[in-house]
């Protein structure tokens, strides 16, 4: 399936990140990378696992540090934010956990209640109400609304974790592994929900996945992380128009007959 | 070899001690900042004083009365019997009832903040938190200390209550004493400086708990072995602290 295009503005980057290096001991994970993100553009980074994929958008937020380079989300340098900025500019990014990351000593209620009640004081019981009941309908999961996140499905966990991430109406967008672990129908959902976000939300996002299958789907436009660095960047067809073996076997292992 | 391997291991202590000063300076910033989380302190006092009831109620009678159990053979052999409440109401007060509600608090309630913490960072439920715009460690560090801090001097009061019941019974099963009688002779023995000194003793331990189970289950290494490290961690290194304190400040009381 192909992915439907929405208005993107590419006059307006709301995430560049430029020259970043980051470094686990002497693990070199990120060698001065370079990437932008446009409005409402829905940006896939493809790679193996362990080329820091997750690595960037933790950058992105803040919850880890560059060695160098800079990084400006929303016109605002995060290496360079106290906590308190710092956390203003996390309102207006959603992050959607590989393994969803609900609190699971609160109720899916609870759970979407949590940010929203930290971040706007000022709502009252029936708006708070509201407000969680719009977003777990947008993701069509409102008859959850008071169960534990043990007794939810891997696919609906990844869901709350979206409408939890949506509750505070953020610009971005950051998935981090949407498909890891799900059945292929399941995958398909998740895949046409972010797309639905993106629509709905004009949020712009960054997508990190290894499944091509969601590559295509949701993503504009794919950049492929090579030995640190994005080497490959385009539309599905032109990533894969290589002979390079590095890229080659993403493409086969996927859509070759055989598999 | 050896002498870059302790060098190695020395630099990592320091590191160490470097991190904790920066816990305890964040906690005290972040301890004084609105906003404040009260409906989570009162949910963790719950957690503390009601999770640790059953075993401290146990414990504390327990201790009072084998203690009463056990000195009244030696008070006997002086014919000094009759001394036993106001002996026991000493012990108690001074030193059993803060140290027996440490280490029972140490067990119980450190090992679950600490396994609590250490699982959550596991999951990422931590990370989730910070990049919601909200701030962990306000509200899982900084109501978890401040819980342990209220609750334990709490429990410490019931624990020496429920021990000199001990010791009351311990006593009647053997003389005729009227409650009244025990209890004017137990108050009458008490001073001020002794209930001071237990309150001191009870908020420095609790303090002492909850910081040390949270910094141990907050900065645990990732994966399943993280959680019972961090557990197992928060239990041992609070008890070993406890009893550093304890020895410090018997040092210092004994001074006034």
């Amino acid at each position: 399936m192909k992915k439907q295009k929405f208005d993107i503005n590419y006059d307006r980057c709301v995430i560049n990140v430029e020259n970043v290096s980051k470094s686990f001991g002497n693990l070199h994970v990120l060698r001065g990378v370079d990437l932008k993100l446009y409005d409402r553009e829905n940006l896939v980074v493809l790679g193996r696992s362990g080329t820091g994929k997750s690595v960037l958008i933790k950058l992105i937020t803040g919850l880890l540090k560059p060695d160098a380079g800079e990084i400006d989300v929303l016109g605002q340098v995060v290496n360079q934010l106290n906590d308190r900025e710092l956390r203003a500019l996390r309102q207006r990014i959603g992050f959607s956990f590989q393994n969803s990351a609900l609190y699971d000593s609160m109720t899916v209620r609870e759970n979407l209640e949590f940010p929203l009640v930290r971040n706007k004081r000022n709502l009252t019981r029936a708006e708070i109400d509201k407000e969680v009941e719009d977003v777990l309908d947008g993701v069509g999961l409102l008859q959850t609304i008071n169960q534990m996140p043990s007794e939810l499905s891997g696919g609906q966990r990844k869901r709350i974790g979206i409408a939890r991430t949506l509750i505070l109406r953020p610009d971005i967008m950051l998935y981090d592994e949407p498909t890891a672990g799900l059945d292929p129908i399941t995958c398909l959902d998740i895949n046409g929900l972010i797309n639905e976000v993106q629509e709905r939300y004009k949020t712009s996002s960054i997508i990190i996945t290894h499944d091509l299958a969601c590559a295509k789907m949701v993503g504009d436009r794919i950049v492929m992380l090579l030995d640190g660095k994005f080497e490959r960047q385009g539309t599905f067809e032109e990533i894969f128009d290589t002979d390079d073996e590095r890229v080659k076997p993403f493409y086969d292992y996927n859509f070759t007959e055989e598999n | 070899m050896n002498e870059a391997l302790m060098g190695k291991k020395f630099i990592n202590l320091l590191l160490e001690f470097a991190n904790i000063h920066r816990f305890f300076m964040r906690f005290l910033r972040e301890v004084l900042s609105p906003p404040y989380e009260f409906k989570e302190i009162i949910r963790q006092c719950f957690e503390v004083g009601w999770k640790s009831f059953p075993l401290i109620s146990l414990t504390g009678f327990i201790v009072g009365f084998v203690f009463t159990k056990q000195s009244r053979p030696s008070l006997e052999e002086f014919g000094a019997a009759s001394w036993l409440p106001a002996l026991i109401s000493i012990a108690i007060v001074r030193a059993l009832a803060p140290l027996v509600t440490a280490l029972i608090a140490s067990g119980k309630v450190g090992s679950q903040i600490g396994a609590e913490l250490s699982s959550m960072n596991v999951t990422e439920q931590i990370d989730a938190m910070e990049v919601s715009g909200t701030n962990p460690f306000k509200f899982l560090i900084v109501s978890r200390i401040i819980a342990t801090t209220i609750m334990i001097p709490i429990l410490c009061f019931y624990v020496a209550g429920i021990g000199l019941m001990g010791g009351y019974l311990s006593i009647i099963s053997k003389d005729q004493v009227s409650m009244l009688s025990f209890f004017t002779q137990v108050f009458e023995a008490i001073k001020f400086i002794d209930v001071f000194a237990m309150v001191l003793r009870a908020v420095i331990f609790g303090f002492t708990i909850g910081f040390v189970s949270t910094y141990v289950g907050y900065f645990s290494s990732k994966g399943t072995e993280g959680v019972g490290k961090a557990a197992n961690s928060a239990v041992v290194a609070s008890m070993f602290i406890v009893f550093i304190e304890e020895l410090l400040i018997v040092q210092v009381l004994s001074l006034i």
